[in-house]
This record gives structure tokens, C-alpha cells and sequence, in this order.
């Protein structure tokens, strides 16, 4: 009966076309990532944690700002499980709108140092990014640098050069100063950085670094990475970084990190991705990628990085870089920082 | 239809298509809820003065520039024969094809200090030069000028080459110069084209983030980012995007009562293409040398820059994956300029025929998408639409309880849709008014007394006239979509990734020369579109 073998063969199709994509979801567990940290940074990491343990990676990236209007505008409806950024203020800033849940972990408290992660959880450092001094060594004596705040002395009067104050990095620097010397020496010290420029503020701290090296300027402030990038591609690259704030107060650093998403219903799943990124192999690729310095102490680090040499970071809780970022930026309009 | 039913039919498309900028514009006035009176306070205080200054500035230099360059350089092909001219003809659009973020990118590193410019002047006369920095206003506004012109240029030469024949050839009769009769009735004739353009490039100068954010020139918008990123707070960016909005919307509004009475729609259009002046000697040789400079600095320069950028990175970066980002951007891009430019169309055809006042006024309010920063108005919309799919997501678990499927309206292709439209049906707009307001009502009238309305007169009468006028309007929102970022960044769905998102993941972390690659391939995939098309804008009827 040919007419109800194609039914039953239809039947058949169509039982298989509408079961096997369910059948195939189902299999798989998956984790959703909105995150700020960018596709070539995190997809290495994403896919060596899908090999390794079989859990898909779906993400999607943006600004950490837009992320966060995102969260909070979905809701409940949010397929996000995860929210990685670059900055620990816009952690500190979603999980101050509710937008991420505490985390019991042991594993996480064990690997990633107290000042790095959320006091309650919400948050973990997953790399360190350290922001110091740069300077040309054919034009500067380092025994002539120190500390941040030293930069605004006259003798750098037209040698100074600055990243633009529109940086997250640069409002977390003046929010760590806030907190360590007051609201009103740090904004004598950026005043005295801004009358110190040699140019205007600059775009990135990749420019900010060329213009050292091109001499329009001999001391800047950077994040080392973009150092890094620099010298990995060009061995004789003129500028040497310089750890500011030894011995006082130390190296102001931010981090890269995530937490889990205060409505994801896979939230242990979630929990158990943050652990293996703090832990191991995945701890010294995520930081290495990008000549950042791994948040586990105990994780490796990359070779170029180590060779800049031991430093004392700033043991403050990153945390209050965010607390006091709208002070900062306030602070450096005022001081008309741009 | 009577004519009541057709009124209330134009109301009511004009109603819908203003929906996605009424969104986020109400969502913009919903944030004045939000407590921001101390963030008011140090912005009048410390930020506003400083950038509404610089702003001003920004805006009326742009829109002096782009009008004046566009136009010039409109009346040198339309009305000019030189040698190269029908190669500038198309090549003079190329500019639009280029993101503006990745020219003020490629500026700023070739001009700056520590640039190749510079250090080879510095290496050739010592050290003591002291050259004007590109990473200032003036930089900014050489850089908008440079990638905006476009708009004012092929919408100035589009109606030059439409009306201009037989208003030429009437004015030569009464004795008067082809410079005079270019000043005294074909600038005037031109003046809705190129108003529509300098609006579009006034709304874009507005909103622009990229460019002035990499020469570092503070602008209004930029302190929308601040409010925004650094204050934490997006009420405030909210407000601050919803006044500028208001903002442009009250000066295209005085603009248009200031041309109100002034504008003419040629009674006879068309009538064969503008009779071409040869230049010969030192004039022709003057016109191909401004074209080529113009053409230099504008693309080929900046193109050659990025194609050095991205050959470096091409041995790591460049795999099978790229495929598929051209492809999903061409196709976005393709979708998206359709959706808009009918939807323009439809808006066009509706104020043609519902005279009102606010359907007018609702009408102007569906272009003011386009001064609002694409972050914000993608934010401004995200939100009422996750809202409205919460309301649908409730509904749906009290019906069905637990066996509710979870609804995801906001992360599908259908949003990102409705955001283009709220940015870019100025765009799409503008051309298309322009081309209506040639088509003068004695011709509809002429065509009812032959029987023929509606569709038909739309298909045979209307469209051969608006041919040059859609392609225009389809040229500029498919090449302003392949650039676009915040929307597509915002609203795609996951692993959705398009050149422009590319572009953004390694600008990201400050990685610009592995942002070249794919803005090479945004300007590579766009030329194709845009030569195809502004070809054919020429030979219109």
C-alpha cells in the first residue's frame, strides 16, 4: 500500500525533525555568558571548558553598561547565567542593582585573594590587570619616579601624558586615590597631573605609550598588557614600566571577573564554570591571552609578564573603586581632567 | 476610499511607523522619574557649559562644510564635463562606505605626533615643530566633514540632474548665464535635496559617538556616555539623550518653516539629463585635481592605511568564519534598507495625503531616531519591549503554568528590526520627501482625469519619477546599516556576529590594527552595493 507507507514515512520525519533538536538540547547542558571581556579574550577558555567538561558556552558581548541595562530590563526572563567585565566597578554596580546572587563556593574563596572578589560573594576577579608608570628610560631616571601622586610635581611640567578620564581604568585609579589620600589631595594631585601634560589626554594607552616612545612625552600612566602587546611585537620598544607605589600603598590594580546571574536557574552550573576558570591551566590561559596577571597567586604566569618583575598591588578591595567611581569622575570634571 | 477612510488610513501608518522612535523617546521622558537632581547639578556646573559649547561648534562647522563640499562638488558632476568625471560620478559616494570611527582612527594615528607624518617632518627639520593636534574639535570636524559630505552630495546631485534640464534651458532663453541660472533658480530648486542632506548630516553630527570619542573632543553625547558609564547612571543619559532629541526635532522644525513658501517642485521634471559644460585647460585640469584630493583623503588614503593595518593581522585573524560575517552583515544591511526605505515610502505617501497638523508633527517625530546616540535609543527601546515581553511571559504562566515556553521577543531578529527603523527612517526619509516634493499634484491630478490612481498611478506615474530618489535613500541606509554597531551589538541574537561586530571586539581592548581587517571588509562589502546603485542613480528619467 504505497499511499500509507509515505504517511508512515512522513510521520516518521516529522516525529525526528521536531524530537531530535529537542532530544539534542536536552543532552547538552549549556551556560549563557553576557560578557564585556571580548570574543578573543574568553572564546579560547569558552571552548576549552565545553571540551573539557561537555557544558556548551552560548554569549554574547557589549559594553559592560549595556549588558547591565540588558539584565535588568529582562528580568526573570534573562537567559543569562553569567556576567563577566573588565572592570570591578560594573560588577560592583550590578550586583549593587540586585542583578547578580551570592556564591557559597569554597573553592573560589580558597583561590581568588579577599581584596579580589565581592565581600559577599556576588563577584569574583578572574585576572589582574595592573595600571603603573611607563616611562622613556633614554629621558627619565627611574630613581626620579615613585608614586602617582608624584607625577604631579613641576618637575614633570610638559612631560606628563594621560589617557583620557572617559576610562574606566583612569576612574578607578582616582577612586583607589580617593580612598587612600582623601577627596581633597587627590584633587590636587589631578590638577597637578593636568597642568603637567605634554598633550592632550589620549584615546587609548596604546597612543598613550607611542607618544612616549615617539618622545612627546617622557612618563605616562598605562595598563601593562598594552605594554605587553607593544613589546611582544616590537622587542625594542623605547618605554619601561615602572611599579609605583612601593612601599606605598602599591600598584593600583583593577580586575577582569564575573558573577553569576541573580535569575539563572542554573546557578550551581554557573558556580561550578567560575571555579574551574580560578583553578589550574584555564586560570593561566585566561590572564596569559592577554599579558594580564592571573587572580589565583598560585596559577602560572605568563613569561613577558614575569619579566617586568615582582610588584606590591594595592591591597584595597577592588570593590571600592566602584563605590567611589562617581566621586572620581565628578572629581576629575571638576579638575578639568578630560 | 473616501477621502475621510484615506485620512484615517495615512493617520494611522503614520502612527505605526512613529511607534519605534516614540519608544525609547518614552522610555527618555520616563527617566525624569529617576532621582538625578545632584548629577544635574555638577553637569550645568562643570560639564555642560563646556561641551554644549563645543557641540555648537561641531555642528555648524560640519553642516557648513558638508553643504558647502557636497554641493560644489554635486554642480562639478552634474553640470561639468572633466576628465575622470564618470568616474567620480559614483566614486565621490565611496566615502559613505567607510565607518566613521575607523576614519577618525586611521587620522588620528597617521597624524599625530608620533605618527608617520610627523616623525618624518620631525626626522627632516628638528624637533621644534609644533603642528595643530587631529585629536582636537578641529580634527573632529575634518573627519565628519571627509565621511559625511556623501549625503549632501548625492542628494544635490540627484536633483540637479532631475530638475535642472529644462530649468536651464528656460533660464538660457531669457538671456540668463549658466552661472547666474545656477545661482538664481537651480541652487534654489536643489535647496529641499540639500537641506535633506545637511539634516541627516546634522542629526548623524549629533549623535556620533565614535569619532569624537577617538580624537577625544567632548561633545553633549559624549557626556551622555559619561553620565551613563561613570555616574552609573543611565536616567540621567536618558534625559540628556531625550533633550538632544527635542532638540533636533525643534531645528529641522524651524528649518522647515524658514523654507516654508520658498520650495518649488519643478512643474515639468525630467525632460533628459543636465546638459554637461566640457571644461578644457586649466579649469578641467583644477576639477579633476579637486575630485582626486577630495577622493584621496577621504577614502583612498585612509583605505591604503587600513589595508597595511589588516594585512598584518590577516595570517591570524582571517578564517573561514569571516564568510559568514560578511555574509550576515550584507544581509542585514540588504533587509534592513528594505524594510526602511518602504517604510519611508509609506510615511512619504500618507503626509501626502493627510495634511494635519500633528500627523505632520508625528510624522517629523519618526525621523528623530537618527539624533538620538545608538546606544542609548537601542537601550531607550530594549527596555519597553523586554517590558512588554515580561507582561506577554506572565499572561502566558497564568494560562499555561509551568509548560509555558519562555519568550525571548527582545533578543530576536524582529527588534532589531524595529530599532533600525526608529535610527533610520531619517535617513531612508529624507531622499524619498525630497523626491515627492518634486512630483508636483498637477500631475496626480492630470493622471486622475486619465483614469489612473492609486497603484497604478503609484507604479506608473510616481515611480519611474522616484526611481533616483529610493535607490539614494536605499544606498544610504544599506551602507549606514553595514556600519552600524550599538543596535546589532545589542539586540542579535547569540553568536550572531556581523564585520561591525568584529570591528567592535577588537577595538574593545584598544587592538586597532586587528579592527582593520574587518573595517576593510565593511568598506569592501559595501563599495559593491553602492557603485551598482549610484550607477544607476545617474541614469535616472
Amino acid at each position: 500500500m504505497p499511499a500509507s507507507m509515505s504517511l508512515r514515512w512522513i510521520l516518521v520525519a516529522a516525529t525526528l525533525a521536531l524530537t531530535f533538536p529537542a532530544a539534542g538540547v536536552r543532552a547538552a547542558e549549556s551556560l549563557v555568558v553576557y560578557t564585556a571581556r571580548n570574543e578573543q579574550l574568553v572564546r579560547p577558555v569558552f571552548d576549552a571548558y565545553t571540551k573539557a567538561t561537555g557544558v556548551e558556552i552560548r554569549y554574547t558581548t557589549a559594553d559592560a553598561a549595556v549588558l547591565i541595562e540588558r539584565l535588568a530590563a529582562e528580568g526573570r526572563n534573562s537567559p543569562a547565567d553569567v556576567l563577566m567585565t573588565v572592570d570591578a566597578g560594573e560588577l560592583w554596580n550590578a550586583a549593587r542593582r540586585g542583578l547578580l546572587q551570592p556564591v557559597q563556593s569554597a573553592t573560589l574563596d580558597k583561590n581568588i585573594p579577599a581584596n579580589l572578589r565581592d565581600p559577599e560573594g556576588r563577584w569574583f576577579g578572574l585576572s589582574v590587570r595592573a595600571r603603573t608608570i611607563a616611562y622613556a628610560p633614554s629621558r627619565v631616571d627611574p630613581k626620579q619616579l615613585g608614586t602617582y601622586a608624584g607625577l604631579a610635581g613641576p618637575e614633570w611640567k610638559g612631560r606628563l601624558c594621560l589617557r583620557t578620564s572617559k576610562k574606566v581604568y583612569n576612574q578607578s585609579l582616582v577612586a583607589t586615590m580617593i580612598a587612600a589620600l582623601g577627596e581633597a589631595r587627590t584633587e590636587q594631585v589631578v590638577r597637578g597631573w593636568v597642568a603637567n601634560l605634554a598633550a592632550p589626554v589620549f584615546a587609548n594607552d596604546t597612543a598613550l605609550l607611542e607618544a612616549i616612545a615617539a618622545g612627546q612625552c617622557d612618563v605616562g600612566i598605562a595598563n601593562t598588557y598594552y605594554y605587553g602587546r607593544l613589546v611582544k611585537e616590537r622587542p625594542d620598544f623605547p618605554v619601561r614600566l615602572f611599579w609605583a607605589n612601593q612601599g606605598a600603598g602599591g600598584v593600583h590594580v583593577n580586575i577582569s571577573g564575573a558573577g553569576v546571574v541573580a535569575t539563572s536557574r542554573r546557578a550551581e552550573a554557573a558556580t561550578r564554570f567560575l571555579e574551574w576558570l580560578s583553578a589550574g591551566e584555564a586560570q593561566r590561559h585566561f590572564a596569559a591571552v592577554n599579558f594580564e596577571f592571573p587572580a589565583n597567586p598560585s596559577a602560572a604566569v605568563d613569561p613577558l609578564v614575569k619579566s617586568w618583575g615582582p610588584f606590591e598591588a594595592d591591597p584595597i578591595n577592588v570593590a571600592e573603586a566602584g563605590r567611589l567611581q562617581a566621586d572620581a569622575v565628578r572629581l576629575m570634571d571638576r579638575a578639568g581632567y578630560r | 476610499m473616501s477621502p475621510g477612510g484615506s485620512r484615517l488610513a495615512a493617520a494611522l501608518v503614520v502612527s505605526l511607523l512613529a511607534l519605534p522612535a516614540l519608544l525609547p523617546l518614552a522610555t527618555a521622558l520616563g527617566s525624569w522619574a529617576a532621582p538625578t537632581g545632584a548629577i544635574w547639578q555638577h553637569q550645568l556646573e562643570h560639564v555642560l557649559p563646556r561641551v554644549t559649547a563645543n557641540t555648537v561648534l561641531l555642528l555648524f562647522a560640519v553642516a557648513t562644510a558638508t553643504a558647502a563640499l557636497g554641493t560644489a562638488l554635486a554642480w562639478l558632476v552634474a553640470g561639468h564635463d572633466f576628465p575622470g568625471r564618470g568616474f567620480f560620478a559614483w566614486a565621490l559616494l565611496l566615502p559613505l562606505a567607510m565607518p566613521g570611527y575607523v576614519l577618525a582612527v586611521v587620522y588620528a594615528g597617521a597624524l599625530d605626533y608620533s605618527g608617520p607624518l610627523q616623525t618624518a617632518l620631525r626626522a627632516a627639520f628638528g624637533p621644534g615643530l609644533d603642528l595643530p593636534s587631529i585629536r582636537s574639535l578641529g580634527g573632529a570636524v575634518l573627519v565628519l566633514t571627509l565621511c559625511l559630505y556623501p549625503y549632501v552630495y548625492m542628494l544635490a546631485r540627484v536633483a540637479f540632474e532631475t530638475t535642472g534640464a529644462r530649468t536651464l534651458e528656460a533660464a538660457q532663453s531669457l538671456g540668463l548665464g549658466r552661472g547666474a541660472a545656477f545661482r538664481r533658480l537651480l541652487l534654489p530648486l536643489a535647496r529641499p535635496a540639500i537641506a535633506a542632506g545637511v539634516g541627516l548630516v546634522a542629526m548623524e553630527t549629533l549623535a556620533d559617538f565614535g569619532v569624537v570619542a577617538a580624537l577625544n573632543v567632548d561633545t553633549y553625547t559624549t557626556a551622555i556616555y559619561r553620565a551613563w558609564y561613570g555616574l552609573y547612571s543611565i536616567g540621567a543619559a536618558l534625559q540628556m539623550a531625550g533633550l538632544l532629541a527635542a532638540l533636533a526635532l525643534a531645528g529641522l522644525w524651524i528649518e522647515r518653516r524658514l523654507r516654508r513658501g520658498r520650495d518649488f517642485a519643478a512643474s515639468r521634471p525630467g525632460g533628459g539629463l543636465l546638459p554637461r559644460v566640457r571644461l578644457r585647460g586649466v579649469r578641467a585640469a583644477l576639477a579633476t585635481g579637486a575630485a582626486t584630493a577630495v577622493l584621496a583623503v577621504a577614502f583612498a588614503l585612509p583605505m591604503a592605511q587600513l589595508l597595511a593595518w589588516a594585512a598584518r593581522s590577516a595570517a591570524t585573524d582571517l578564517d573561514a568564519r569571516y564568510w559568514a560575517f560578511v555574509g550576515r552583515s550584507l544581509a542585514l544591511a540588504g533587509s534592513g534598507a528594505a524594510v526602511v526605505v518602504g517604510a519611508a515610502l509609506l510615511l512619504g505617501y500618507a503626509l501626502r495625503r493627510d495634511g494635519r497638523r500633528w500627523v505632520h508633527t508625528l510624522g517629523r517625530t519618526a525621523t528623530a531616531g537618527y539624533a538620538i546616540p545608538g546606544t542609548v535609543l537601542a537601550v531607550g527601546l530594549f527596555a519597553p519591549i523586554a517590558a512588554v515581553n515580561g507582561w506577554l511571559q506572565q499572561a502566558m504562566d497564568h494560562w499555561f503554568g509551568a509548560a509555558a515556553p519562555a519568550l525571548f521577543l527582545h533578543g530576536t531578529l524582529l527588534t532589531m528590526f524595529v530599532a533600525y527603523l526608529a535610527r533610520f527612517l531619517a535617513v531612508g526619509s529624507g531622499p524619498v520627501e525630497s523626491g515627492l516634493a518634486g512630483i508636483h499634484r498637477h500631475l496626480d491630478e492630470a493622471s486622475a482625469i486619465l483614469g489612473v490612481r492609486g497603484f497604478a498611478r503609484l507604479r506608473r506615474v510616481h515611480f519611474p519619477l522616484l526611481r533616483g530618489s529610493l535607490l539614494a535613500a536605499a544606498v544610504l541606509v544599506f551602507v549606514d546599516l553595514m556600519k552600524e554597531l550599538p543596535i546589532t551589538l545589542m539586540t542579535r541574537p547569540f553568536g550572531f556576529e556581523t564585520l561591525a561586530v568584529r570591528v567592535f571586539e577588537m577595538a574593545a581592548e584598544g587592538e586597532w590594527t586587528r579592527a582593520a581587517l574587518p573595517s576593510v571588509m565593511i568598506v569592501a562589502a559595501g563599495i559593491v552595493p553602492v557603485v551598482l546603485l549610484a550607477r544607476r542613480v545617474t541614469h535616472v528619467a
